[in-house]
């Protein structure tokens, strides 16, 4: 046992732990010097405040894929929710601004009980979540062009519509800073504290062994079932912002839940479950949308944008399985 | 019967095996003539299924020699075997449900006609197969899925001959049958030996290996006991030849009478379904030992008291109230813990920290009894306590050793105060210096009033560490020992010898 402490040197060196935060925040730091080599005006303080409150969304979708993954799940079923939500909030509200604060509830509500039927189905029947929550994804998908006939109605009021488009303006050093940010930036605090809590501590343990957590007394069902409700709330906050920044459609949603795995996985969260930080996974969705942003300035379609995101997953899990193997 | 014949089937000279440095066969000579049932006994972890691997082909021997049918071999794996003729039939069987008898026995090697399977030619012989051994009754299309346990064996044992195997090995045959089925494969094996086939019997129960077997191979830690005619043999010897060794450890000293107190736990005629009519006391302040065999309901009862899979019959009583202990989570309010065997598997969360591993059951189900600092530095303590060595509480618990580990477990459930623990095999794959470091833990935590249930195979740990032993078979209790008792007493009662078997 005393060899082991002569080894603490080197272990103290190296800080890069399986799932620690160092690479992603390297891959970040590579990224924005290539940005700020091709496109200075990119960095200063108003362009960049934009570009946060624009990923915003994606950002709090992979914090809600990240609750989910860590725990040893999937939720497919994000981006359709997203979609769904939009096309909701628009008919309810029909440009009635009365009507703006209660269907803020009620999408929130509404994202609440998706991811309580999500996670009852994948814990208690049994039923894969990649299966249940593709099968969420196509019951959504179809419900919401059923409801709506086939094209969105009414639309968003302009209280609405503000968390996602407006800022506060004159702000000074940043310029303005964008309600969007300040709402990613609240919620980002509760996700962490979460992850500091008992309920989170026991979350990773349930996605690394969910025998050893249920023989521990932990009720692995309703700590999934926990983690998929809090999946469809971070729906449920991006669906309005992404409403009012870029509107209705029936493509609001559409390809997020990809995206929001990998930033998850790029931000070093293990799929599978049990390793990973929140912060990683935020961390995670950044890079991805400032690689969009880096792709967009060079030049290179958009079209290749899933493409990337497929490489990306290969790439990043490959990577983490040879790392553990060859342990 | 006493001489082998001149040309055996197989002939093993000198196997030796080792896993990871650890010698689990050495120098082991056996050998089966044609139609001869060998069968091979010992304790658990004696080396018998090692053994078996090396012969079908599983294992490679690091050294020794394997002759079959009179020239030396080396098995590059279990088709090469089976291709000799070396058949095995599992613990568990190894058949698809969905398919039909002649589909499994022919599977991989199905008869062809123009390129395509010949169904009919592959009935028709599945049935000659079948008639030959005398199991005319199982229909060669029925599925598989549909048939007993006893009928899938057959399936199984057809399978093998299908291949042409003169040597079958067979693994705990009577494992999964019913007392009835039993005398079934009686008949099997007796006609499969007058076909000429050679058998190496491994079983547990005595009695199958006495009303069998011509020979009997006794292992004990991965030697070769003795080789015996069973009809110059007695049940009470071969358990003398299974058992004995020097006692050579400490123990810590054991409850003296007037410490042990009241009875906290009572179970009366419990049963689920691998348990039947268990009645069993556990007082304060005891240490109970578990003995018995694996799959003899050690571990099942451990797990049924913990709510794991409960009890399904019968009555529970702690502290003379009657309780229900459905799952982990109540048996943890009613003061229960457990320690698991499968440390890996079902003990440790690997990827976590130790700090984390240690709090995990009070974040579970204490959440808001104390404040999150105060019980954090208490089972910093603990952690201290029972002297987890070489590692930070922020570290990987998977880069800890086996005892470590075991440590750390521990430490999440004295965080809980337990009255009542459950250890399944507590030192497996421990250290020395672990094991009597956990010992002296588990014999302190006796002495502060916890009542205590001890699961070992380790016999003399069993015996070391016992005020009481309760051995265990088939489910139900096999019978009760007191502190001083010896290893043949608990095989004795763990393999059922034929004395008793005649009550």
């Amino acid at each position: 046992m005393q060899t082991v402490q002569r080894r603490t040197l080197p272990l103290r060196l190296p800080r890069v732990r399986p799932g620690g935060l160092l690479p992603i925040l390297a891959i970040l730091a590579v990224l924005v010097v290539l940005v700020g080599i091709r496109q200075p005006d990119f960095l200063s303080p108003p362009s960049l405040m934009s570009f946060l409150g624009r990923s915003a969304p994606i950002i709090l979708l992979a914090a809600g894929q990240y609750f989910v993954i860590v725990s040893g799940e999937f939720d497919l079923s994000v981006g359709s929710l997203v979609t769904a939500q939009v096309v909701v909030a628009a008919r309810l509200i029909d440009g009635d601004p009365a009507r703006t604060w209660p269907v803020v509830l009620l999408l929130l509500a509404f994202g609440a009980f998706v991811g309580l039927v999500n996670g009852l189905i994948t814990t208690r029947l049994r039923v894969p979540s990649f299966i249940t929550t593709l099968g969420m994804f196509l019951i959504l998908v179809g419900a919401v062009y059923l409801w709506s006939d086939g094209a969105p109605k009414g639309g968003l009021s302009e209280e609405f519509r503000r968390f996602g488009r407006r800022a506060f303006e004159d702000v000074p050093l940043l310029g303005r800073v964008p309600y969007a940010l300040l709402v990613l930036l609240a919620l980002a605090v509760v996700a962490v504290l979460l992850m500091r809590s008992d309920f989170g501590r026991t979350l990773v343990a349930v996605g690394d062994n969910p025998r050893t957590a249920e023989l521990s007394g932990v009720r692995v069902w309703r700590t999934r079932t926990i983690a998929f409700i809090l999946s469809g709330l971070a729906a449920a906050f991006a669906a309005i912002l992404l409403g009012g920044y870029s509107g209705v459609s029936f493509q609001a949603g559409a390809g997020l839940e990809f995206g929001a795995i990998t930033a998850v996985v790029l931000g070093g969260v293990a799929l599978g479950g049990g390793r990973g930080s929140v912060v990683g996974a935020m961390l995670g969705a950044l890079t991805l949308e400032l690689l969009f942003a880096l792709m967009n300035f060079y030049g290179v379609s958009g079209a290749l944008r899933s493409t990337v995101q497929g490489a990306i997953i290969l790439l990043a899990v490959a990577v983490s399985a040879t790392r553990s193997s060859s342990r | 019967m006493s001489d082998p014949p001149p040309t055996p089937l197989l002939t093993l000279r000198g196997i030796g095996k080792s896993f990871l440095g650890v010698r689990v066969l050495d120098g082991v000579d056996l050998d089966v003539a044609p139609g001869e049932v060998h069968a091979v006994v010992g304790e658990n972890g004696a080396g018998k299924s090692t053994l078996m691997k090396i012969v079908s082909g599983g294992y490679a021997p690091d050294g020794g020699t394997v002759e079959f049918a009179g020239e030396p071999r080396t098995f590059r794996g279990p088709r090469d075997a089976q291709r000799a003729g070396v058949g095995i039939i599992h613990q568990e069987f190894n058949l698809l449900p969905e398919r039909t008898v002649a589909e499994n026995v022919y599977l991989g090697h199905e008869p062809v006609r123009r390129g395509l399977v010949d169904r009919r030619e592959m009935l028709e012989r599945t049935r000659r197969l079948l008639d030959s051994i005398g199991e005319t009754a199982l229909p060669a299309d029925a599925r598989v899925g549909q048939l007993g346990v006893a009928q899938q064996q057959v399936v199984e044992i057809a399978k093998a001959l299908a291949l042409d195997a003169r040597l079958l090995i067979m693994d705990e045959p009577t494992a999964a049958l019913a007392d009835h089925e039993v005398e079934l494969l009686y008949g099997l094996v007796r006609r499969l030996q007058e076909r000429g086939i050679g058998l190496l019997y491994v079983s547990h129960r005595l009695k199958e290996v006495f009303d069998l077997s011509s020979r009997i191979t006794v292992l004990k830690d991965g030697r070769r006991v003795t080789t015996v005619d069973t009809a110059d043999t007695s049940a009470d010897e071969l358990v003398r030849h299974m058992v004995g060794r020097e006692l050579s450890s400490y123990y810590p000293d054991r409850a003296a009478p007037e410490d042990r107190g009241p009875v906290r736990l009572n179970l009366r005629d419990v049963g689920n379904r691998k348990l039947r009519d268990v009645n069993l006391q556990l007082r304060a302040g005891e240490v109970l030992g578990i003995g018995g065999l694996q799959g003899s309901g050690r571990s099942a009862l451990a797990r049924a008291i913990f709510g794991v899979s409960p009890f399904t019959t019968g009555d529970v009583t702690l502290d003379d109230r009657p309780v229900r202990l459905r799952s982990p989570r109540t048996a943890m309010r009613a003061g229960i813990a457990y320690v698991t065997e499968d440390r890996k598997g079902e003990g440790i969360v690997g990827r976590q920290s130790v700090l984390d591993n240690a709090l995990l059951a009070s974040r579970a189900v204490f959440a808001a009894r104390s404040g999150r600092a105060a019980r954090t530095v208490r089972v910093r303590e603990l952690l201290a306590a029972v002297e987890v060595r070489g590692a930070g509480d922020d570290q990987e618990i998977r880069f800890l050793s086996g005892g470590n580990q075991q440590k750390v477990v521990l430490a999440r459930w004295l965080a809980l105060n337990p009255r009542i623990l459950l250890f399944d095999e507590p030192t497996r794959g421990i250290d020395v210096g672990a094991k009597s470091a956990i010992h002296d833990l588990v014999r302190r935590l006796a002495r502060d009033g916890a009542a205590v249930l001890m699961i070992s195979s380790d016999l003399p740990e069993l015996l070391g560490m016992s005020d009481r032993i309760v051995v265990m078979r088939d489910g139900h209790v096999a019978g009760e020992l007191p502190a001083g008792a010896t290893e043949e007493e608990v095989v004795a009662l763990a393999v059922g010898t034929t004395r008793e078997m005649a009550q």
